[in-house]
């Protein structure tokens, strides 16, 4: 088995609305039921976030996302699948859940 | 070439893609098989000369390619430990008659569509053609450390993402089956309409190997008639390359070719072919109406003996699968000859295909029909800028300095 991030990109920054929520409730569901479900979360806005850096010794604290991107992570999924096959198919559903573009990627072994 | 020679370069053609399947599913990794069967294939070169040829050369080459690997994989566990990972990943003994769909599964797995579209067609090329990756830089001509870099690439994509070995599920079957379809038509696509004007205008190894790597497939799949339409439609386009090119490099279009100079074997079996997906009685999808499109102009012994109506009704069917207006370019072309130029061109100007250069040959060619020289030489200059195979340039051209008032 292989873990999966599944990025959720969205460039407005939007929260997802009722509509959307249910619809992402609903999958993930489905992914405990199936056993695929290994953690979600949704992110609060990317002004709420501080950049840290503690390389040199005593911590430095940044306001603010670390680049300006024009696309955010609003959330992301971990999932467990046997295959990317499996993996892409429930990215699709997942995708449609939340109405937004995904990012998949294995976690390294 | 000596015979021992000979033999060894129709094997490789033969069985390279069967040791490198075969040793995926036993090791479940690519790199390990292409370099065991590329090593196995060197020994035989060495061998077979002194010892003769084995019996069964297909059978040699896999256990001397796994002996190969086995050792590699054990010399690797004494410095990583990786032994055991490594022999986990092998399934369990399958029944017999599983080597073939080895193949497929090899096919499935380099064309999957998590992997960019160049990476998928050198992949194909190297894993399942059996090309070395400078034959691959060649043909497409890219630099050898480019091609290398996109192999290795989907390479390691397929393992740390872990693309499956297999041949897909019953419910993502078609969708695959055409993501393959569509890698090996645009191999064979490059080699037939090169756009690199240093190579020529037709690259008949490339044509020869996305042949060789269909008809591969549509022996692992012979049911699957898209596979057969694609097939079919590739040979009957080879078959008129005789006569596609002039001596002096040109274009030579269907209307004025010698139809003599056809390879009148493969056409016989791309009509047949044809024959058969008609009797089917299944509803014919893209490649098969395709197919049946060049079996109408193969079957006119002269251009006048079209039947034109045919080819007209056959562009409808494939305009309900796809809209593109590409195809109701190419319907209006037989449009011409069916009602005349007029009708045509009133169809062809609707078009949004004005970056197309086969848009503005069309109109060059419909209102020289008509008189329109000014425009139709406007049109053909057009055409001549946007155009990037230098038969098909040389070829407009000429046709534009034939127009009346040059």
């Amino acid at each position: 088995m292989t873990q999966y991030l599944l990025s959720v990109l969205t460039d407005t920054g939007e929260l997802a609305t009722a509509e959307e929520d249910a619809a992402i409730s609903a999958f993930n569901n489905g992914l405990i039921a199936d056993g695929y479900w290994v953690f979600a979360a949704g992110l609060a806005a990317p002004s709420t976030a501080t950049v840290v850096d503690g390389r040199d010794g005593e911590a430095v604290f940044t306001d603010g996302p670390y680049l300006e991107s024009k696309e955010y992570i609003a959330g992301f999924w971990i999932l467990e699948a046997s295959d990317l096959d499996v993996a892409l198919r429930l990215a699709g559903q997942a995708s449609k859940a939340c109405n937004r573009r995904l990012e998949l990627r294995p976690l390294a072994e | 070439m000596t015979v021992v020679g000979e033999v060894i370069t129709r094997v490789h053609r033969e069985e390279w893609a069967r040791v490198v399947a075969t040793l995926t599913r036993r090791f479940g990794d690519l790199d390990i098989a292409e370099e065991m069967a590329a090593e196995a294939f060197a020994t035989a070169v060495e061998r077979w000369p002194v010892d003769g040829i084995p019996p069964n050369p297909g059978a040699w080459l896999t256990v001397t390619a796994q002996r190969k690997a086995i050792d590699r994989i054990r010399r690797e566990a004494r410095r990583e430990d990786k032994h055991k990972e490594a022999l986990v990943l092998s399934d369990p003994p399958e029944p017999l008659g599983a080597i073939d769909d080895d193949r497929l599964r090899l096919v499935f797995t380099c064309c999957h569509p998590a992997l960019a579209m160049e990476a998928r067609i050198a992949l194909t090329l190297r894993m399942v053609g059996g090309l070395t990756v400078p034959e691959i830089a060649s043909a497409f001509l890219i630099q050898e450390a480019a091609i290398g870099r996109r192999i290795t690439r989907a390479k390691v994509k397929i393992k740390a993402a872990k693309v499956p070995y297999r041949v897909p599920s019953r419910e993502d079957l078609p969708a695959r089956v055409t993501g393959v379809l569509s890698v090996l038509y645009l191999i064979f696509n490059e080699g037939y309409l090169a756009s690199n004007p240093e190579k020529g205008a037709v690259r008949s190894d490339l044509t020869a190997e996305a042949i060789r790597l269909t008809r591969l497939v549509r022996e692992l799949m012979p049911e699957d008639g898209e596979v057969a339409g694609l097939l079919a439609l590739m040979i009957l386009t080879e078959g008129r390359r005789p006569a596609r090119v002039s001596a002096s490099g040109d274009l030579v279009p269907l209307d004025e070719q010698d139809r003599g100079a056809w390879n009148r074997k493969l056409i016989a079996e791309g009509h047949a072919l044809v024959r058969a997906r008609l009797a089917s009685g299944q509803a014919p999808g893209r490649y098969q109406i395709l197919a049946a499109i060049n079996a109408v102009h193969t079957d006119a012994r002269d251009i006048r003996d079209t039947d034109w109506s045919q080819v007209v009704a056959l562009y409808d069917q494939l305009g309900r699968l796809d809209r593109s207006p590409i195809v109701r370019l190419n319907r209006a072309i037989a449009v011409a000859e069916l009602d005349g130029p007029e009708v045509a061109l009133a169809e062809v100007d609707r078009l949004p295909l004005e970056g197309y250069h086969l848009y503005h040959a069309t109109r060059a060619d419909l209102l020289r029909r008509l008189g329109q020289s000014a425009a139709s030489r406007a049109a053909y200059n057009q055409a001549i800028e946007l155009a990037d195979n230098t038969a098909e340039t040389a070829y407009l051209i000429r046709r534009r300095d034939q127009l009346a008032g040059s």
